[in-house]
């Protein structure tokens, strides 16, 4: 099972025909069960060529209408972003992954706003992706750190994911699916989507969760832990020495007025009975102890 | 991207938004001559810099004469305005408002922001005008009033009136706030905002309602559409610094300690100036570097930490992923060669080709620490500091 991808998804990249889609395409395929994944792939105009032998369609629909597509993921420019979202979610496409970072805030608040009623599940944007070991990359984390097993990793940020992932396979604990949600302030998926997924996914022992200062996502899914979570959770929450007012980066990193520090989150965190490190080193052993191995 | 307050009513004026009569000027000859062309009787002069709480700090007056308006701007105009958004130094005064004066009957506060929680923009109403929305937030929040704006019809009259009787104004003035406030919502909308604050909103002796203050910030990734925002930009109220680190694609935020970081990706960024914070260090910057981290960015991020003369170490964190740990440590040997580097070095790379990053390392070499987890160089460019 795991959650949101597997091998049996059908994949389409839209902007395959860009630097940036092409290069991590061929990543993907290359991943896995890539090659049987990845069916084709989105580029207006193109319609009719081929890269890497897979079929390029001018719209989505087509795509999803020849190959049975089900998740879609996105490398087009940022002013452009928002609208191949709306397109795919318009073509039924079940999961779309956004990986684009630098989409304008508005376009992305009428596009959450438009996909409201739709069933589409959206990743992002501004986020590495998602992968499930050994089955499917999807995005452009570099696939030969993770290993599959029974951890589910959930976080904002690419290479912060990247160093935790390497800690647990360092530690012997392969991971279920790795989801990036983003840095982005209004996205798709948060923090409790994805705990939820985890918490009923029955190829998911425990979470590692991995925030960052801004917003109030981590808080709330402090809270549905607490109350619901049946499986061991452990988290770092990054920039408690980032100052108010700074954003760090990610457009939703800042502490804005007076919330959405790393302190509140780490508490909310703690009250839920979460495992949290304060040493980014140490997530790995962290979730190691939370699973009664440390 | 953050604007004067000036800038801010222009944007509002522009949209035929009250807001009082006044200009900017630069020199005190000019904040007289304005004054003398508003006319009245009663002046304001505000100091224009892009951090909040002025009043405090001495950068707004009143005065009843064109006298007074000259004094207070020869007393303005070059001083180091502290607030406390400024930090201890404070910020140089180089541009005033000069307005005509207004009397007040009543202070209100509206402010606009992006909700994360509901995805959308978010109108707040209170009647505490005047002070700190955080305070309120606080000590009465059922005193902020807030309507969730639906995107694809915008703020309704309804709810903008609706807002306003909340805030127990009289009809006609109520009814006067609520298509302030829709403007106001236009204006946010059609501009890109991530913020837009009138604090206080005034309901004048003579009934009107009026932006007695105004800020605006905007989303960096829609300015590309909105050049006229870009050219409100006043480089001088930010730090040179992170100027010079965006104009190479760098993302830079000066801190107070004396380690310099250099990191691939925001999340662990952050990560790595905590890390310095546990093992007893104080980080003297954030840098992302993002996902290329070329020779040349990397030579550039070290000159701009370097600039910083209370460097006494750097940290480089990478975690390669599509960016090789080989590429980066050629990056690295030529960086370090070009600068001359003199103070001590810690470089911790994972990821990809790590191995042949770490040989090309040792080849050069290159003074360099290396550390192999993010608590190893972390422990180490603490001592180097210390030592």
């Amino acid at each position: 099972m795991t959650i949101l991808i597997n091998s049996s998804s059908r994949v389409i990249t839209q902007g395959i025909t860009g630097k940036t889609g092409q290069f991590h395409t061929q990543n993907c395929l290359e991943y896995g069960r890539g090659s049987d994944c990845f069916v084709a792939g989105v580029t207006s105009g193109k319609g009719g060529q081929k890269f890497a032998g897979i079929p390029i369609f001018d719209t989505v629909e087509a795509a999803r209408c020849e190959t049975g597509a089900d998740v879609s993921v996105i490398y087009v420019p940022p002013p452009f972003a928002a609208a191949a979202i709306d397109e795919a979610v318009e073509a039924g496409i079940g999961t779309v992954i956004c990986i684009t970072e630098g989409v304008p805030v508005k376009d992305m608040i009428l596009t959450r706003d438009r996909m409201r009623d739709s069933g589409t599940v959206l990743v992002g944007p501004n986020c590495p992706g998602v992968i499930t070991p050994g089955e499917l990359k999807i995005g452009i984390m570099p696939g030969y750190i993770h290993t599959p097993g029974r951890i589910g990793v959930v976080s904002r940020s690419g290479t912060l994911t990247y160093e935790v992932v390497d800690q647990l396979t360092k530690l012997g604990m392969g991971q279920s699916t790795c989801v990036g949600i983003g840095g982005d302030p209004v996205n798709g998926l948060k923090h409790l989507d994805v705990m939820k997924m985890f918490n009923d996914d029955p190829d998911t022992d425990a979470v590692v969760m991995c925030g960052e200062i801004g917003g109030s996502d981590e808080e709330e899914c402090a809270q549905w832990i607490g109350e619901n979570m049946k499986k061991p959770v452990a988290a770092f929450i990054a920039g408690v020495t980032a100052p108010p007012g700074k954003r760090m980066g990610h457009a939703g990193a800042i502490i804005a007025g007076g919330r959405g520090t790393a302190d509140d989150k780490i508490s909310a965190l703690e009250d839920a009975g979460v495992s949290v490190t304060a040493n980014p080193a140490e997530i790995g052993l962290a979730m190691r102890q939370a699973i009664g191995i440390g | 991207m953050k604007v004067h307050e000036y800038q801010a009513k222009e944007i509002l004026r522009k949209r035929g938004i009250p807001v009082p009569r006044g200009m900017p000027c630069f020199s005190p000859d000019d904040a007289v001559r304005i004054a003398n062309e508003i006319g009245g009787a009663r002046w304001v002069v505000k100091a224009q810099i892009h951090a909040g709480g002025r009043g405090k700090g001495g950068g707004v007056k009143v005065v009843g004469s064109l006298g007074g308006v000259r004094e207070a701007a020869e007393e303005m105009l070059g001083m180091m305005l502290v607030t406390h958004q400024t930090g201890p130094m404070g910020q140089q005064v180089n541009r005033l408002l000069v307005e005509e004066g207004v009397d007040i009957s009543r202070e209100l506060y509206v402010g606009l922001v992006i909700d994360r929680s509901s995805q959308r923009v978010v109108v707040m109403a209170s009647s505490e005008g005047g002070t700190e929305i955080e305070e309120v937030a606080a000590n009465s929040p059922e005193k902020i009033f807030k309507a969730f704006v639906d995107p694809s019809s915008g703020l309704s009259q309804d709810d903008a009136l609706e807002m306003m009787k909340n805030l127990e104004l009289e009809p006609d003035q109520a009814e006067e706030g609520a298509r302030f406030l829709e403007q106001l919502f236009v204006a946010f909308w059609e501009t890109d905002a991530s913020l837009a604050e009138i604090n206080p909103l005034v309901v004048t002796a003579d009934n009107r309602v009026i932006a007695l203050d105004a800020k605006f910030n905007f989303d960096e990734n829609s300015l590309f559409r909105h050049p006229e925002i870009v050219a409100m930009r006043d480089t001088d109220e930010e730090d040179p610094a992170e100027i010079e680190a965006s104009a190479v694609g760098l993302s830079y935020i000066s801190l107070e300690g004396n380690i310099g970081c250099l990191v691939n990706g925001a999340g662990l960024a952050m990560a790595t100036m905590d890390i310095i914070k546990l093992y007893g260090g104080e980080p003297a910057n954030f840098l992302d570097v993002g996902g290329g981290a070329t020779a040349e960015q990397v030579t550039e991020a070290f000159k701009i930490m370097l600039s910083n003369p209370e460097l006494k170490a750097i940290l480089v964190n990478i975690f390669g992923g599509i960016m090789r740990c080989d590429v980066v440590a050629e990056g690295l040997v030529q960086a370090a060669e070009v600068v001359k580097l003199k103070i001590p070095l810690v470089v911790r790379l994972e990821g990809t080709n790590v191995k042949r990053g770490r040989e090309i390392l040792e080849r050069s070499g290159l003074d360099m620490i290396t550390a192999t987890t993010m608590a190893d160089a972390a422990e180490k460019v603490v001592a180097a500091t210390e030592s």
